[in-house]
């Protein structure tokens, strides 16, 4: 019975078990070659800068399940991020009204995204690309120069172990308590990561809403056969991809100390969240995969950058290694292309 | 009458002209089954579409227990109780059987969808359709045809129906499930429950139904108990309709000796589950027509001979060239050629966006190049030709090919393919929603066309077509030709006997 159920979850996320197995090797091998491998040092530092990516693919899922693509995720991360960088300091109570002000931004910028494509009608990839501009344009706004003011206890908390933590804040006797210990070499954005998708994502995947996305993509039509809400469903999507995109720029000001308007960063974190989704085996034709999909399609783009330090490779070849890289990975989406049997049913 | 539940008041829709219903008053009874019948487009669906508010009327009122409402969507019906399971699934393919049998009102749990009452929810409703062998953990995208149609009844059930509309519902269901569906809706009928039925098979209307109307040409006809009327009775009040177009003659028969093989051979063609071997030939000269009620494999069929399916069982054969070709870029330009006028022009016949000049020459391409280059001099020549040639009113050829009518679109589609003069011609009813005019001007074109020696296969819904155009019509039914018939033998009453697969001297 159990075998069965296996069999069958390996069947229906092929893609997403593939994504696991090459993220699991690709930390092992890296963390054999690395000198200091295995170390809570090594993971801190990489989950530091492997989050803004994850909360961003994850924003960028749940456009890709309606069967289309979000372009602004980048730019709404930067523009958080410079708002944040604005933000976070001064009193406990400031610090936190400023997390809340960020990660409201964020979201009403989804929620605009939402409306924008639902009652105007327009196609979400260029109603993004319109709307990402303008996220940009915000951030510069906010941040003509890079720079901020980060609160440092935070910046510092936030970035480390569990015990460092703990210790940041003098809570449980400054990590050195004794049911602490389990926990006390895990990064903290591990946690954070952890928190988001558990809090949001799963219980937004188990709603009404939720499943509707899924059946917007799948198949539209039907959906709106079965009386399933479907505007309030791509305004949700849309509302809490911005909340995903502005939980990556939060961090990413926390974990910098500061905000920075780059055109050319939002670009790049924005495509890499579509390489992320198409890894972690989300369909770009919408209906099926997952933020969890992302988060680990994140991980690996991250990871193979990752190994560019270790190795003694030539930085000018990054781009050109990641490009096949990926090109080898999606590729192995293509094989349900063979077993077409009606030609006509590949181009709808 | 016992007591009504849902009653048509002089209900009319029309789609840009055409009539869809025409003053229609209907009414439904609670407890009991009642069958509609009627031809390809008598305007059936067009009436379910209503009652379960996917369109609405232009005109005229619905009263559901007595009370006047208007739908404005499925879910504004289905929240009233009626439920309606159409012939496309409305199924997620995506999803769970689990997910899919709760899609509209799951289970919940503090707010969110409770899997586990979803699951057993599931298992119980598979099992009131005898389907325990499904596993409501499986997608739906995993299932065959048959099983997804049992999962839409499911479907409909649990969400506790008291009008249930069935649209071809049992097409593709196995012996037992039909009997399930049976027991099934005889138990909704002594609870009080009011169904809908729409079926092609004359059989199961006739052992399910207690009550019968016929529509036709967007009218209600008539409506009478079962036992009423007989066979051919009711096969009278479907059809009889004048013709509402003008054909040319048909020549006098040809001599079975005068060609030594037909240019197109088809024998055992199988797919899937569409096609269960077909035999077919098809003559230069000739034009075969393909009859049957809708899906009954008769667009497989096309888009088989045309290279778009892939694994097709069977054998085609081309001027005794055995092996049909396998893309449509290897049928137009054979040393045979084959040209395809697609069943909705819109999507496979037509750039829309495009220019008219640029659709004409989409297919001929390789005809009017020098090199790798398109002659400009000979791409207008070959425009114009087309234009003149099936007499396309256009303001100037770079107009975007919507600006046209239905009809002058079609032309456009069938003069693209004329271009590159082929031997062979497949015609996915060509005259679906265009105006008389254009229809005789095709019906003209067509029998020129064979007179010129080309070979033509045509599928049409309507069958005073088929009985004016063709000089042999063979009816499809589940995959396969049920009956041939040629020259005066074609007639409306064996064509539509055929069609439902019952014998034309028991009907």
């Amino acid at each position: 019975m159990l075998a069965k159920s296996l069999t069958r979850w390996l069947q229906q996320n092929l893609g997403f078990a593939a994504a696991i197995l090459l993220l699991v090797v690709l930390c092992l091998v890296y963390n054999i070659l690395h000198p200091r491998g295995f170390s809570s040092a090594v993971a801190i530092q990489n989950s530091n800068e492997a989050v803004a990516i994850v909360f961003v693919a994850m924003a960028q899922t749940l456009p890709v399940l309606l069967g289309g693509l979000d372009l602004s995720v980048g730019a709404v991360m930067t523009l958080t991020n410079c708002i944040a960088s604005e933000l976070l300091h001064g009193s406990p109570a400031q610090i936190l009204l400023g997390v809340v002000v960020t990660l409201l931004s964020g979201t009403a910028f989804g929620l605009m995204n939402g409306i924008i494509v639902v009652y105007g009608r327009i196609q979400p990839i260029i109603a993004t690309l319109a709307t990402g501009a303008i996220a940009i344009g915000l951030a510069l706004l906010v941040r003509p120069k890079p720079g901020g003011d980060v609160d440092e206890d935070l910046s510092w908390a936030l970035t480390n172990s569990v015990a460092d933590f703990a210790e940041t804040y003098g809570i449980a006797d400054g990590g050195q308590a004794w049911w602490l210990s389990p926990f006390a070499d895990i990064p903290v954005p591990v946690i954070l990561v952890i928190v988001v998708a558990a809090l949001v994502w799963i219980p937004f995947r188990r709603s009404v809403t939720g499943r509707t996305v899924y059946a917007i993509g799948s198949a539209e039509g039907s959906a709106y056969m079965s009386g399933l809400p479907i505007n309030r469903a791509k305004i949700a999507a849309f509302t809490l991809g911005g909340f995903l995109a502005a939980c990556g720029g939060l961090y990413l000001a926390i974990q910098t100390s500061s905000g920075n308007a780059d055109i050319q960063q939002a670009g790049a974190y924005t495509l890499n969240s579509i390489a992320a989704v198409v890894l972690g085996g989300t369909s770009l034709l919408g209906g099926s995969g997952g933020a969890i999909g992302s988060l680990v399609g994140a991980l690996i783009l991250r990871v193979i950058s990752f190994y560019f330090r270790i190795l003694d490779i030539d930085p000018l070849l990054q781009p050109l290694i990641e490009g096949v890289v990926l090109l080898t990975a999606v590729s192995f989406g293509a094989f349900r292309t063979l077993r077409v049997k009606n030609k006509l049913d590949l181009f709808r | 009458m016992t007591d009504v539940i849902i009653e048509y008041r002089g209900i009319s829709k029309h789609f840009s002209g055409i009539r869809a219903l025409e003053d229609v008053d209907f009414a439904c009874s609670a407890g009991s089954i009642h069958g509609i019948l009627g031809e390809n487009g008598a305007g059936k669906s067009t009436l379910i579409k209503i009652m379960s508010g996917v369109l609405q009327p232009d005109a005229g009122e619905i009263r559901l227990e007595g009370r006047p409402v208007a739908f404005a969507s499925p879910r504004a019906a289905g929240d009233t109780g009626i439920i309606c399971m159409f012939q496309e699934l409305s199924l997620i393919p995506d999803l769970t059987v689990a997910d899919n049998l709760s899609i509209s009102d799951p289970p919940r749990r503090l707010g969110l969808i409770d899997r586990r009452a979803q699951k057993a929810r599931a298992e119980k409703l598979l099992a009131r359709v005898r389907c325990e062998d499904v596993d409501p953990n499986a997608l739906v995208r995993e299932l065959s045809l048959s099983r997804r149609q049992m999962i839409e009844i499911a479907k409909a059930l649990g969400r506790d129906p008291k009008v249930l509309i069935l649209d071809e519902a049992t097409s593709a269901l196995t012996a037992r499930d039909v009997q399930t569906v049976y027991d099934l809706l005889a138990d909704l009928k002594s609870k009080g429950v009011a169904s809908l039925f729409i079926s092609h098979r004359m059989h199961e209307v006739d052992a399910l139904c207690d009550t019968l109307s016929v529509f036709r040409n967007g009218r209600h006809i008539e409506t009478f108990a079962k036992g009423e009327k007989n066979g051919r009775e009711i096969v009278k009040l479907m059809i009889g309709r004048d013709v509402e177009a003008q054909f040319p003659p048909r020549p006098p028969a040809r001599q079975q000796a005068q060609e030594d093989q037909p240019l197109l051979q088809v024998s055992g063609l199988t797919w899937e589950d569409r096609l269960n071997g077909i035999d077919l030939s098809v003559a230069r000269g000739e034009i075969v027509g393909l009859g049957g009620l809708d899906g009954q494999g008769q667009k497989e069929l096309l888009l088989a001979l045309f290279g778009v399916l892939e694994h097709v069982g069977g054998e085609i054969a081309i001027a005794g060239q055995r092996g049909g070709p396998a893309s449509p870029a290897a049928a137009k330009s054979g040393s045979t050629r084959m040209a395809l006028v697609p069943e909705d022009r819109k999507t496979e016949g037509l750039m829309l966006g495009m220019s008219i000049a640029d659709n004409l020459l989409a297919a001929c391409q390789a005809r009017i190049s020098r090199g790798p280059f398109i002659d400009p001099q000979r791409a207008r020549q070959a425009v114009a030709d087309g234009i003149a040639k099936l007499q396309i009113k256009a303001g100037s050829p770079r107009d975007a090919v919507m600006t046209l009518s239905g009809g002058n679109q079609q032309k456009v589609v069938i003069a693209k393919w004329l271009m590159i003069d082929p031997d062979i011609i497949l015609l996915n009813d060509p005259t679906r929603g265009i105006d008389v005019g254009t229809k005789q001007e095709i019906y003209r074109l067509m029998r020129d066309l064979a007179d010129a020696g080309k070979a033509i296969l045509f599928y049409s819904s309507d069958y005073a077509e088929l009985i004016g155009c063709c000089d042999r019509v063979a009816v499809l039914y589940g995959g396969r030709v049920v009956s041939e018939q040629s020259g005066d033998g074609i007639t409306e009453e064996s064509l539509v006997a055929a069609s439902l697969n019952i014998d034309p001297r028991a009907a």
